[in-house]
């Protein structure tokens, strides 16, 4: 515990907890530049460094403690911090600045306490050993299992967030689980009576046996389980081993025996800026209270370690003032949503409540006696509701006439809200923390386009979810200023997509060279333009996309045929339509991954993945995939991915069509397709529905008559169920009206526009759609077809097409004057494949041996 | 950056990396350097043809550029990152999105046959 020298001019800063709390806290100081000001110590008294107890279940579903960490081993060394693993602080010197452990003492300048909080065990005659499990850390959870071995029955007292996720845990290591708790419902503190029934209902459907309003008088031997639980009531309940749930107290003993003021219910009592009675010592977590209140979120505890880190940083820091204990959650697989008063205990409070008994689903809203603002809302079932729940409540948005409508069933969730009705404070982007005024502050100083808000803001450029929001405000802000908003398809083109379609095709035009010279401004175009075109004259003409003229169009994954990963390697995927394979190319499969040492992975289309291929290897590795009868797969393309399938009626006892027949028939024909988007079709043999065919751009499913279409579904970052579009099909009827629609939303849709959204902004929507394309209304529906065989009709592999082509081929190497590799691509080992190496582990395994 | 010295110096620095059939137009290859990585992007019949700048992607660490798209916006022509999508101005390596981010930049030029690299400039 010595300091070395270099550290001696630095004050020394020791944080004393490595929980989720004490890490953030230290990550927050790093990020701020703290290991220039401060020789950082952390003592944890649990041998595993800092790791995530929100996901603790997930323990027994296949993580470990290794993935379960929140940082890199080796994040704390390479950051200058001293990481004392194992080591408990058992005491503090407060008159000599020293924390004392087992090995030694440690001066401090400052001491933060983040030593968060332990499971409350009730006093229960007869419990002990696995009668007297707790749920909080790893080593809780070794216990668990251990005591699981042999058990048949497993028993959480407690019915609280903590205890359904202890049930949770149990349900996954095959015990029949059950729920005692001593409330009159499940989650009391953020359920009101109807929301805990709903959840009840939920949760026994799943086969988790719930007992209300019981209070465990002791525990003696079992007759049928090992143990038997008495209740108050003269009720027993038996079983193998018992996990105590019922709540958690702060863990202030280090405060008590240095003497610390300690709060009447327990906890460090802390001011504003996280200050204990001595101001040389803060405490963050739970194992605080602020205002007589200790907080058991996550959440709340980093907003105090972000302050903190701040404060001792010297920046400006806001103080902690309380935190809103609103919460979405899946518990045992069951969406449950609390925010703000969701009891109603507000004086003058009203309630709305929709209460479905078919499928346990609850929704409450609770309005202020004004019946104009959002208080607070309950939900089970259905979380989707919650995030414009929780923009009325925290942004005081005032309610639509009729709030019910805010609850009612809407297919999708509750209404959204428009951008004119965000208020200023309304959060864009969550990654940046970017609102509603700062994207119009953007556009006051001058920010005339998109891509400026987004590179002044810095919206949308995090995950990039808020990217449509953000383009909607930015309309709405600049029609709302009197702008009219430029449709052009970029500075090359004053047309739109549709608009660029029609001319390739009216014009017959075959190279974006052509049409930037009759149609466009400047000679070379750009990423929006280039892409966009290269994506028309495809669908239009379906001339190989490694043509001399249309190479220069495409994005990287079109141009060199594969996924570019974020090391820049590639991924390569073969197809393998409807996902049926025989063993003998599964087996070409494999040694062609493991010829090239690729990482395998089983996508969501019923395809294999083979990641990690360096760019000269790309035309080795299709040699040998086309060898043995595989096509390209276009993962790499906005075209035809797959077409998933169930088994069908050729192997499933209640099939009732070749689901397997129809996929294979389907993908050979729309294979190659190219289109403004990304297309997935999926077909089911009967309406159990196993293909989920229903989230796809184009879905079957099939009926004893024959099968019925769905449209315009997709899964992804906005889920959008598909629609019913005609039912009852032959064969021949299906395809030729998955060759019209298909044809049709080529036609008119924007760029990078999915089924989904071309659907939602067809002025008069699905009827319209019927109208084109079964009554065909506007005459094209020949055409549409016709426009569709040809595309089929000049299908040719493009990776077959690449590798007879010596001049195509050039374009694969890594170096033009070099035959080595990338030597900056580096791997390293996990689960026996290889996976990129992180910056920091940088240790050369494999380019050696290839 | 006094362009004039560096003029001077690379008089007597030109090195050949590779022949000019190796280019591919309107798009980006890679060569191998004295240790360094180029790309070097190719557009025939425009008012500076051929550019040369460093294949490190900054943003993500990765040796991409070379394979992203060719673009012009309003006169200036630029690479797009394959995988972040910022732009890097051909002609001096800066990146518009973002300050921090330059990619280094070499004169370069076509001599009968062969493609040749100067001095490195920044």
């Amino acid at each position: 515990m010595q300091a070395t020298a270099n550290e001696a001019q630095r004050a020394r800063l020791v944080i004393v907890g490595n929980g989720m709390v004490g890490h953030h806290c230290v990550e927050q100081l790093i990020e701020r530049g703290a290991s220039a000001r401060f020789e950082l110590h952390v003592f944890a008294e649990e041998r595993q460094r800092a790791y995530d107890r929100v996901h603790l279940s997930e323990y027994f579903t296949g993580s470990c403690a290794e993935t379960l960490a929140l940082c890199d081993r080796d994040y704390y060394a390479s950051n200058g911090v001293h990481l004392h693993l194992g080591e408990a602080v058992v005491d503090i010197d407060r008159e000599r600045q020293e924390v004392i452990t087992a090995e030694g003492r440690l001066g401090y300048e400052q001491l933060i306490l983040a030593t968060g909080s332990y499971p409350f065990v009730p006093p229960i005659e007869g419990s002990s050993g696995n009668a007297r499990l707790v749920y909080r850390t790893l080593e809780d959870l070794d216990a668990i299992r251990a005591a699981a071995g042999g058990a048949r029955r497993g028993v959480v007292v407690g019915g609280g967030l903590l205890g359904l996720e202890a049930a949770n845990a149990l349900k996954s290591l095959g015990l029949q689980a059950h729920v005692v708790e001593f409330a009159p419902r499940l989650m009391p503190v953020q359920l009101d009576s109807e929301g805990g029934a709903a959840l009840k209902a939920r949760i026994e459907a799943l086969g988790v046996g719930v007992h209300l309003a019981r209070a465990t008088q002791s525990i003696s031997a079992g007759e049928h389980y090992r143990y038997r639980m008495n209740f108050d009531g003269g009720e027993h309940l038996e079983t193998d081993l018992i996990v105590f749930s019922a709540g958690i107290r702060p863990q202030d003993a280090l405060g008590r025996t240095c003497g610390l003021t300690i709060a009447p219910r327990g906890g460090v009592v802390i001011d504003g800026q996280c200050r204990s009675s001595d101001p040389r010592i803060f405490a963050i977590g739970e194992c605080a209270s602020w205002n007589g209140s200790a907080f058991g979120l996550v959440a709340p505890g980093y907003a105090m370690a972000r302050n903190l880190a701040a404060l001792l940083m010297g920046e400006s820091a806001s103080e902690f003032s309380g935190a809103d204990m609103s919460t979405k959650l899946k518990l045992l697989g069951v969406d449950v949503g609390s925010i703000g008063d969701a009891q109603g205990v507000t004086p003058g409070a009203r309630s709305y409540r929709f209460i479905d008994e078919a499928t346990a689903s609850y929704r409450r809203l609770v309005v202020d006696a004004s019946g104009k603002r959002v208080l607070g809302a309950v939900l089970v079932g259905d979380n989707s509701y919650y995030d414009t729940l929780l923009q009325y409540a925290q942004n005081g948005i005032k309610l639509p006439a009729d709030p019910a409508t805010l609850i009612l069933p809407q297919g999708s969730g509750a209404p959204a809200l428009g951008a004119d009705a965000l208020p200023d404070s309304a959060t864009i982007c969550s990654c940046h923390n970017v609102s509603k005024g700062a994207v119009c502050a953007a556009i006051d100083s001058g920010c005339g386009d998109l891509a400026a808000v987004k590179a002044c803001t810095k919206a949308a450029s995090g995950c990039g979810g808020c990217a449509a929001l953000l383009k909607h405000v930015f309309e709405h802000e600049l029609s709302a200023r009197g702008v009219t908003v430029d449709k052009s398809l970029c500075e090359h083109f004053a047309y739109t997509r549709q608009e660029l379609y029609g001319l390739v095709r009216v014009e017959g035009i075959r190279t974006f060279n052509e049409l930037l010279e009759r149609h466009g401004k400047g000679q070379v175009g750009c990423a929006i333009c280039k892409p966009a075109v290269g994506n028309i004259l495809a669908s239009c003409w379906n001339q190989p996309i490694m043509d001399p003229a249309l190479v220069p169009l495409q994005d990287t994954n079109d141009t060199f045929m594969a996924n570019m990963q974020k090391n820049g390697t590639y991924s390569v995927v073969p197809r393998i339509p409807g996902g049926e394979i025989t063993p003998e190319k599964l087996i070409v499969i494999g040694q062609v991954a493991k010829k090239y040492d690729l990482y395998t992975k089983i996508t969501g289309g019923q395809r294999i993945d083979l990641f990690g291929a360096q760019l000269h290897e790309l035309p080795l590795i299709w040699g040998e995939l086309i060898a043995a009868g595989f096509e390209t797969g276009h993962a790499y393309g906005k075209s035809t991915r797959t077409v998933k399938s169930c088994v069908g009626s050729t192997w499933c006892r209640y099939g009732v069509q070749d689901s397997v027949a129809m996929a294979l028939r389907l993908e050979d024909r729309y294979k190659g397709l190219r289109a403004p988007h990304k297309l997935k079709f999926a077909v089911s043999g009967c309406t159990r529905e196993c293909a989920e065919a229903q989230s796809k751009d184009i879905g079957v499913i099939a009926t004893d008559k024959g099968w019925n279409l769905y449209v315009c579904g997709n899964g992804g970052m906005r889920p959008r169920h598909a629609e019913l579009f005609a039912t009852d099909l032959d064969d021949e009827t299906l395809v030729r009206l998955i060759d019209r629609v298909l044809m049709f939303y080529i036609r008119t849709a924007d760029k990078l526009q999915r089924t989904s959204v071309w659907r939602e902004g067809l002025e008069g929507g699905l009827d319209y759609l019927k109208q084109v394309v079964i009554d065909d209304s506007l005459g094209l529906a020949r055409e549409l077809e016709t426009q569709m065989q040809q595309v089929v009709d000049r299908y040719e592999c493009e990776w077959a097409n690449a590798l007879g082509d010596p001049e195509k081929l050039k374009r694969f190497r890594t170096f033009v004057n070099d035959q080595r590799g990338d030597p900056d691509v580096h791997f390293v080992r996990e689960r026996g494949q290889r996976r990129p190496a992180a910056p920091l582990q940088l240790i050369p395994t494999h380019e050696e041996a290839m | 950056m006094n362009l004039s010295n560096t003029a001077v110096a690379s008089e007597t620095r030109w090195q050949a990396v590779c022949q000019a059939s190796d280019l591919v137009a309107d798009s980006g290859v890679v060569v191998w350097h004295e240790g360094e990585q180029v790309a070097l992007f190719y557009v025939p019949g425009q008012g500076r043809e051929l550019y040369a700048v460093g294949n490190r992607d900054p943003r993500s660490g990765a040796n991409t550029i070379g394979r992203g798209l060719l673009a012009s916006l309003g006169a200036t022509v630029v690479v797009v990152a394959p995988l972040y999508k910022q732009h890097f101005c051909l002609q001096d390596g800066a990146c518009l999105e973002d300050p921090t981010q330059h990619l280094p930049v070499w004169p370069v030029r076509i001599r009968g046959v062969t493609v040749e690299l100067g001095l490195r400039l920044i």
